[in-house]
């Protein structure tokens, strides 16, 4: 069977070389804090099998990811001078590869969809192969693999350091954006272990009247998409704001159709996940990745259709779901 | 109450641009004491937070292969493939990778398009292709809108096709919610039929702003154009 575990020791053990690569870059004026954020990131992926599977304490995980915080929250790291193909070399390379160099870009998708049509009803042995529950990172972690051998394959690249030191560059542009989606998650757990979302869903009750449809509509979407903003995922948010007002008013006490009230609930929550810097695998990651200077540049493209959709998801529930 | 401080720490510090993680690590660490969290449970919720959450991080195995293939161009190529398909403005090509990411979604798909793997290696050489094609060389204040509205048409397309799939996450944790908590038989189908009307409005309305985009290139690169070659003319 093939396991999620696998590709997550195979991005902890890529981070430790290039970790190692960035420790000995000496184009990098940060090069030792840059080596140790990635160094400690890389290791934190594997030790985090143990973690997972409670055969080793989280504390020691837990002091690491502070580290990180640090090293790369109060500037410690930094950036070499990546070594790379001038702008004229790709245009010349483009010009013979051609499409042929699409090939091995869109062997990851092909793969990752194999993977959730066909190979996810695979199974050897009674053993399904792909482990059950992991099939989008498996498809995305196979596809990678064999894009990278067609990829070598087909450009005549012996080299297994030339890919690494791409990514690595690649790593050092995106910095501190990398870790934060995780730390996040933690931050959202904490917020739920300590109180938060039913002192929110409290608060909201308490401000709520009972006697208007229409103002409890309101009440519930607008909560879902500001407490999906405040938590970063609307995962977090629903449950709460569910209990407080969606489940008894608009359900118990307006009778609407529960299937209605909760789907739009749901999407009123994905407006929030488009405006809010806590989504930062969505918003914040992909400015990085895609180099803009305005981190926020996603979310101001992002802000006009939230607010319009939200606005759509309240005429479409009091249009249809009483 | 005093809990919801760490929610105030977090909107201050994005409001007065402090680092994220800073930010992110002070909330957690305040909201954890408040809660009446140990320093000892606290550093382990850190920890476990980090390893139940490295599914987010997963998208880096595919930068070593999109590195190797920008070395070698594929942004280039990209640039070249769109150029030949005239009629493809990048309003038009943002439009039309919306709607394909919404369909494969809808249709379970959701990790064969991403930011790592289709955003910046195709999509965004594409969508600035097209602009290039049509004023030259662009603005690097264009560039940066071309490259937001790629990531919104991801992300937006993601959002509202995925809930109109039956397997996926969000629906699933409605269902198991309400089920379990309330004592329904709420069907995923229902759920998904319901998302319809919303993915529609999203696909009309972003997609309709995407198209807008392109008399918004229209207006601002003919000004700074015109005003380029003003200069040149005054030399």
């Amino acid at each position: 069977m093939i396991k999620a575990e696998w590709f997550y020791w195979l991005v902890g053990l890529s981070f430790l070389v290039m970790a190692a690569q960035m420790a000995a870059d000496r184009s990098n004026p940060k090069r030792l804090g840059t080596g140790a954020f990635w160094g400690l990131i890389g290791a934190g992926f594997v030790y985090s099998s143990w973690v997972v599977t409670k055969q080793a304490p989280a504390e020691p995980l837990g002091v690491a990811v502070l580290l990180m915080a640090v090293l790369a929250g109060c500037g410690f790291t930094g950036r070499g001078t990546p070594r790379t193909t001038t702008p004229e070399q790709r245009r010349a390379s483009a010009a013979r590869l051609g499409n042929r160099l699409f090939v091995p870009a869109l062997t990851i998708p092909a793969v990752a969809m194999a993977c959730a049509i066909g190979v996810k009803h695979l199974s050897i042995g009674g053993q399904p192969l792909l482990q059950k529950g992991s099939e989008t990172i498996l498809g995305l972690g196979i596809g990678a693999v064999v894009a990278l051998v067609v990829g070598m394959v087909m450009l005549r690249e012996k080299r297994l350091s030339v890919p690494v030191q791409s990514g690595r560059g690649m790593l050092e542009a995106m910095g501190w954006a990398m870790l934060l989606p995780q730390l996040l998650a933690t931050l959202g757990t904490i917020f739920q272990v300590s109180g938060v979302g039913d002192q929110v869903g409290r608060l909201t009750a308490a401000l709520l009247p009972k006697d208007s449809l229409y103002v409890a509509i309101v009440v519930y979407l607008v909560g879902m998409f500001l407490f999906t903003v405040i938590m970063g995922n609307a995962f977090a948010a629903f449950p709460v704001m569910t209990a407080a007002v969606g489940w008894p008013v608009l359900v118990g006490h307006f009778h609407g159709t529960p299937a209605a009230v909760l789907a739009i609930g749901m999407l009123a929550g994905f407006c929030g996940t488009l405006v809010t810097p806590m989504a930062a695998n969505y918003n914040i990651v992909p400015a990085a990745l895609l180099e803009l200077k305005d981190q926020y540049g996603p979310i101001k493209a992002q802000l006009p259709t939230a607010g319009v959709l939200l606005g759509c998801n309240i005429v479409i529930m009091s249009l249809f779901a009483f | 109450m005093i809990v919801l401080l760490g929610v105030l720490v977090v909107v201050i510090g994005f409001a007065t641009k402090r680092n994220p993680l800073l930010v992110v690590g002070v909330a957690g660490i305040a909201t954890g004491l408040l809660g009446g969290l140990t320093p000892g449970e606290l550093l382990a919720a850190f920890g476990e937070g980090f390893a139940n959450s490295r599914a987010v991080t997963i998208f880096a195995i595919t930068l070593p292969v999109i590195g190797l293939l920008e070395r070698y161009g594929l942004q280039e190529q990209a640039r070249t493939l769109i150029a030949r398909f005239g009629k493809l403005t990048t309003g038009r090509f943002l439009a039309l990778y919306l709607g394909l990411r919404q369909i494969g979604a809808a249709v379970g798909l959701t990790s064969v398009f991403g930011h790592a793997q289709t955003v910046r290696p195709l999509a965004v050489p594409m969508a600035e292709g097209a602009a290039e094609q049509r004023y030259g060389q662009l603005p690097d204040r264009t560039r940066e809108k071309i490259r937001s509205f790629s990531a919104s048409a991801d992300n937006i397309g993601l959002f509202f096709g995925e809930d109109v799939f039956l397997a996926v996450g969000s629906v699933l944790l409605i269902t198991s919610f309400v089920n379990t908590t309330y004592g329904t038989h709420l069907e995923p189908l229902h759920l998904a039929l319901w998302a319809i009307p919303t993915a529609l409005c999203a696909f009309a309305f972003h997609g309709w702003r995407l198209l807008r985009l392109d008399r918004r290139l229209e207006r601002e690169l003919l000004t700074a154009n015109a005003e380029s070659l003003a200069a040149e003319a005054v030399k």
